[in-house]
């Protein structure tokens, strides 16, 4: 038999396929009830499947844009990391004890190793010729298992995230667009709290730690535009606020603290 | 005229066994949800290659905006999101395509697995499409880096803490990724971007060339 037209080439280095392999699958005939070509009629149904699910895939897009946080700053100690979602299981199976610390290689390598291992070669583990999970058990109940698993561990690590903190800690902040704050620290000169911040080695040293020199902000918020009292600010200097911020650490006297909380307070853009 | 064009080429190439092969054979009745609506099931995987696809469309058009640079890549990302034309939504369909891809590959596996498909003689095609699985995972971890916002960069450091514990030959993967043993940095972010658009689509395409020819080679399985 020739191939397809039976065109002959010159020089023609093709090998004809005279004995076709024996492995082709069975013709659908052979199967009980309705055979549909797939080209046109069947074609034709999986667009429109493709449509609708597209549809709503448009829909989630514009419905929610999808999320950018401030640009990456690897200075940030404070930071509570958080892989994308398909991901937590894993990071949650390492938050327990007989998964971490000295035994981190069990959550990080030998459980993901062996699922994945697992998976790979269930062909060859399960090889009875039955194909209906309920006359194989043990394929079944495995799978069941891990796939119960992969959802609680996702569950336990959603329900233990602190969602609040996470978009406070990844917002955009004005500096991170090039825009400074309207206002000018320099007009604030006369306040005594000023003196007491610019002096690096003084008391306020751990402050300009987070908060940055030009109090513009930098692993902690910026300290331009708090809308704080004064009082406030000496609150959370002296307890420290959540998620990063430790308490007590201005090393001045209160009566120091209360004068640079006053000049925090006054940093406000001009209406 | 199109006819003339196509029996032209066909003439001299042949190729109406190529397209036949593909495009000409019978669906059987027990795939085909018109006639049996709980095999929606068997949509599953061609709607992750649907994803895939468009993953791969809006993929290219983010790199005509996308800068793989440390100082650049965030602004270049804040810039697409906020002040090209459409490019919320070309990277909206990219970031949710990617959650999506990973949603229907994971109801495609469960729908190959308890129709106990995997068996002989589909057992090569099963590992290739955990293969498959695989690659896709390392697309989702790779492209969480590049926009190098906060949430991106602490995540791969965690990714990578994880990929540094393997014995032995932890940190050789650490450096083969971050470029790095603790350092992520500029080149993190470059070997992570060209990971992410040549190395990774490379082996996706392959393997997915071989998952849909053996699928026309063998035919999909036959009723439970």
């Amino acid at each position: 038999m020739q191939r397809g037209k039976g065109m002959k080439f010159v020089g023609d280095s093709r090998i004809k396929a005279n004995h076709r392999m024996p492995n082709l699958p069975k013709d659908y005939s052979e199967y009980p009830g309705k055979t549909e070509a797939f080209w046109p009629d069947f074609l034709l149904k999986e667009w429109m499947v493709g449509a609708v699910f597209l549809i709503g895939y448009l829909l989630l897009t514009v419905g929610h844009p999808s999320p950018l946080e401030g640009p990456a700053d690897p200075t940030n100690a404070a930071y509570i990391p958080l892989p994308d979602w398909y991901f937590l299981f894993v990071y949650q199976l390492l938050k327990y004890s007989f998964a971490s610390g000295p035994y981190n290689i069990i959550g990080a390598i030998v459980m993901p190793g062996l699922a994945f291992g697992a998976l790979m070669l269930m062909p060859f583990l399960d090889t009875t010729p039955e194909r209906r999970p309920s006359k194989r058990p043990l394929p079944t109940a495995f799978m069941l298992l891990a796939v119960a698993s992969i959802f609680y561990l996702t569950w336990e690590s959603v329900v233990n995230h602190d969602w609040e903190a996470a978009k406070a800690q990844g917002e955009i902040k004005p500096s991170d667009l090039g825009e400074g704050p309207k206002v000018d620290i320099e007009d604030f000169k006369d306040m005594p709290g000023y003196e007491i911040w610019m002096d690096d080695a003084g008391p306020a040293a751990s402050c300009i730690g987070c908060h940055g020199g030009d109090l513009t902000g930098g692993a902690g918020p910026m300290l331009i535009n708090t809308g704080l009292e004064a009082e406030e600010i000496e609150t959370i200097a002296h307890d420290g606020k959540a998620p990063g911020m430790p308490g007590g650490t201005f090393a001045g006297s209160d009566e120091e603290l209360k004068e640079l909380a006053e000049f925090i307070a006054s940093l406000k853009e001009e209406e | 005229m199109l006819n003339k064009i196509y029996d032209w080429v066909d003439e001299r190439l042949d190729i109406t066994p190529i397209w036949r092969d593909i495009a000409d054979h019978e669906v059987p009745e027990h795939v085909n949800p018109a006639h049996h609506f709980s095999a929606f099931v068997y949509c599953f995987g061609g709607l992750t290659f649907f994803i895939t696809v468009i993953q791969i469309l809006s993929g290219m058009f983010l790199t005509m905006y996308y800068v793989p640079d440390v100082e650049n890549a965030w602004k270049s990302v804040y810039y697409l999101q906020n002040e090209v034309a459409f490019g919320e939504i070309v990277r909206g369909m990219h970031h949710w395509g990617a959650s999506l891809v990973i949603v229907m590959m994971f109801l495609h596996t469960l729908r190959v697995f308890f129709t106990g498909s995997y068996k002989k003689p589909r057992e090569l095609n099963w590992i290739v499409g955990v293969g498959i699985f695989g690659v896709m995972i390392g697309l989702g971890f790779t492209g969480y880096l590049l926009p190098w916002d906060m949430k991106a960069l602490f995540a791969t450091k965690v990714g990578l803490e994880i990929a540094g514990s393997v014995p032995f030959i932890g940190d050789m993967i650490k450096v083969l990724l971050a470029g790095d043993t603790t350092i992520i940095g500029a080149q993190t972010l470059t070997r992570f971007f060209a990971i992410h658009v040549f190395f990774l689509p490379a082996a996706l395409f392959a393997l997915l060339a071989a998952h849909f020819i053996m699928i026309r080679r063998q035919g999909i399985s036959g009723p439970l």
